[in-house]
């Protein structure tokens, strides 16, 4: 029961900041498919940091893991410059943006991790090797039963991701450029007629989206796969992207959603484990997230509304 | 200076003014200039760029390589190439005929997966003889792939669920169901695939001896070419196509004008299955003849990016895809002889398609240029 709760919050929160990136980029009207390719991007730029500098520390300190989050942030954001750029100054059509950016990380980020490993490192490997971050349990609180689990082996980065969540939820909840956000993915004119520049409340919509699928996919990187490679497009951003859409664009029903995914792998993990299966029935357990998010969406996808100005390139002439 | 200015805004409209030539002019471009970041990075890592560009040549038997194995020639390569290319050509109308209806067919990969492994566990596993056992295996991978297409639009016309989302979904479903399978009852105990097909239900004619030498003739590469030709018919000369674009335009637009959008996106995603199940079967049962489990294949994905560089245009496909699978085939015999690594191929790949998508702004640019010119001249 404790590792159940342990491993579903360690997957369901990364999955929860690269959703929220998702929201703000979709909540201005900015489609945006590219999470996965970002969530790789900010994930290599992080991994590379933290291998760079990862000699100067000792074995077990936690500062490399910090300044690969840190870059992680800056790389997912650069990268989603191109995003911005696309789709805001190019009036190119941002499903195809988002699918061109998730074939270029990954094209990129694979060539410069072997090329990097060969001229740098002089190795022939295709990856970034991490390790897994330390855990904290927090005394007292995880003494509680059931509940406690939640504070039990806590990798700082769910913590981080909490905090992050929290500001998000209300800079988009709460603040003035949250509601222009909001106002930009349903009526961009009445922003423009506001005196609001649509094009920047988007360019920093999808910035913020680029930073924080950075941040998921570092978190990824230091807690899943333990590395940085070509292994880490499995699909987190496009899982991300359904949990959102399934969220109906609203942050608190997304953490329901990412909860829910969270929950479901872990808990198909133990139920292999329990039942002592053999190893290659993972694989059926491993479709119970997919199969659950369909099986909800045919009960829930008639209430979802998307913004209304999602995925429409802002023409200041059209009425 | 003005005057050159003139000059570049006038070699501009010569090049790119003729807006019928445009569909051509500017994927050209878009490719040249990929071409050169490319070669860029070539030159950047020390590596000669166009000697690399010839390897990817050789390694597709478009030029004749150094020296060769036994009954291997320049021949042998280029079908070989063809072989890899029949799927590419396949999966890219998939995406070409969904698109013609606005619909995101991002799934291809896992309806050919599905086609692949139906095929593979009933015809390719049993003791049919050839002339029954190859149409039988197409069969099976049309009616497969265009199961799993057809769901997806059916969950879009009767719950409203985003075809991208179902598609990505029912991909991981497809991929760990297969997986399961062929890991528990298929798999092949030395390569940890699945079990190879047998030989009658190949649909590339593996190793075949013409004269002094072995090549693999792809027999799918006709039907590629026929689907193209059917594929295009369909969509310029049939009422079907007429509705699929003026649902893709506007759906309710199309709703007013008395047009069966529910019915219009299951048809739609239904050929675009069957065409992704053809892509399935010659991928699976003809280039390859297993399947890897807990993978899908990346035609899949590129045949996004070859749809779109031949501007969803089924004679534009064959070009586009020619070209990327050529960087992609090419790229192993690139990196064994130049040195390089392989995956700058998909860098070049990931280069062209962030150019051609931005093909709108530059015909908008390119108007834009040529109208300035207009007024200064008056």
């Amino acid at each position: 029961m404790n590792t159940l709760i342990i491993d579903g919050l360690a997957f369901a929160l990364p999955l929860f900041i690269m959703a929220i990136g998702g929201i703000y980029s979709e909540k201005s009207g900015i489609t945006n498919l590219a999470i996965e390719g970002l969530q790789g991007f900010g994930a290599f730029t992080g991994a590379l940091a933290a291998v760079l500098i990862a000699g100067n520390f000792a074995g077990n300190s936690g500062v490399p893991f910090f300044v690969a989050m840190l870059f992680s942030v800056i790389g997912g954001m650069i990268f989603s410059l191109i995003h911005a750029l696309l789709c805001i100054r190019f009036r190119a059509n941002m499903v195809i943006s988002g699918v061109v950016i998730n074939i270029l990380a990954m094209a990129l980020t694979s060539f410069l991790t072997k090329q990097i490993n060969a001229t740098v490192f002089g190795a022939a490997s295709d990856k970034f090797v991490l390790g897994v971050s330390a855990r904290i349990t927090v005394p007292g609180l995880s003494a509680i039963p059931v509940l406690g689990a939640v504070f039990t082996n806590l990798y700082p980065f769910e913590i981080v991701i909490v905090a992050v969540a929290w500001i998000a939820w209300f800079v988009m909840y709460k603040t003035k450029f949250g509601l222009h956000l909001r106002a930009c993915g349903d009526n961009p004119h009445a922003v423009d007629a506001a005196g609001i520049s649509v094009g920047k409340v988007r360019l920093v919509a999808v910035m913020v989206s680029g930073a924080l699928s950075g941040l998921g996919g570092i978190c990824f990187a230091y807690s899943i796969s333990a590395n940085f490679s070509g292994a880490i497009y499995v699909g987190y951003g496009y899982l991300a992207i359904a949990a959102l859409i399934f969220g109906n664009w609203q942050i608190l029903p997304t953490l329901g959603a990412c909860l829910l995914f969270g929950f479901a792998r872990s808990g198909g993990y133990s139920l292999v484990q329990v039942l002592a299966m053999p190893s290659s029935y993972q694989d059926l357990v491993m479709i119970l997230p997919y199969v659950l998010t369909l099986f909800l969406l045919v009960f829930f996808s008639k209430h979802n509304r998307a913004p209304r100005a999602l995925g429409v390139i802002y023409d200041k002439g059209a009425r | 200076m003005h005057k050159k200015k003139n000059g570049l805004r006038q070699g501009i409209a010569k090049v790119f003014g003729n807006p019928g030539h445009q569909n051509i002019t500017i994927p050209v471009f878009t490719i040249l200039v990929a071409l050169l970041v490319g070669g860029a990075i070539l030159l950047a890592l020390g590596k000669n760029p166009l000697g690399a560009y010839y390897n990817l040549l050789q390694g597709c038997g478009f030029a004749p390589k150094a020296s060769y194995a036994g009954h291997k020639s320049i021949l042998t390569d280029f079908m070989n190439f063809l072989s890899y290319l029949t799927p590419m050509i396949f999966a890219a109308l998939a995406f070409a005929v969904s698109m013609r209806s606005g619909l995101f067919n991002i799934g291809i990969s896992g309806q050919m997966l599905a086609a692949g492994f139906f095929a593979t566990v009933t015809v390719g596993y049993s003791t049919l003889p050839a002339v029954a056992a190859k149409p039988l295996a197409v069969l099976v991978g049309i009616v497969a792939g265009a199961a799993v297409g057809g769901l997806i639009g059916f969950l879009k016309y009767r719950f409203n669920i985003n075809e991208v989302v179902s598609s990505i979904m029912l991909n991981y479903i497809l991929q760990y169901v297969c997986s399961f399978f062929i890991n528990t009852y298929f798999v092949d105990a030395v390569s940890r695939q699945s079990r190879a097909v047998s030989a009658a239900s190949r649909l590339t004619l593996v190793d075949t001896v013409v004269g002094d030498l072995k090549m693999d003739i792809p027999l799918g590469i006709l039907l590629a070419l026929l689907s193209v030709a059917a594929v295009k018919f369909l969509l310029d000369r049939t009422k079907l196509g007429y509705e699929m674009k003026a649902v893709g335009f506007s759906g309710s637009a199309s709703q007013y004008a008395g047009i069966r959008v529910g019915k219009n996106i299951v048809l739609t995603m239904l050929i675009s299955g069957a065409l992704a199940g053809l892509a399935g079967v010659t991928y699976y049962l003809g280039y390859f003849g297993s399947i890897r489990p807990r993978a899908l294949c990346d035609t899949g994905f590129d045949a996004i990016a070859v749809c779109l560089l031949g501007n969803c245009n089924p004679v534009g496909i064959i070009f586009s895809s020619v070209l990327i699978t050529l960087i992609d085939k090419g790229s192993t015999y690139m990196s064994s002889t130049a040195g390089v690594q392989a995956e700058i191929s998909d860098v070049i790949t990931g280069v062209i398609l962030l150019f051609s998508a931005c093909t709108a702004y530059i015909k908008y640019r390119v108007a834009r240029l040529l109208d300035r010119g207009k007024t200064s001249q008056v």
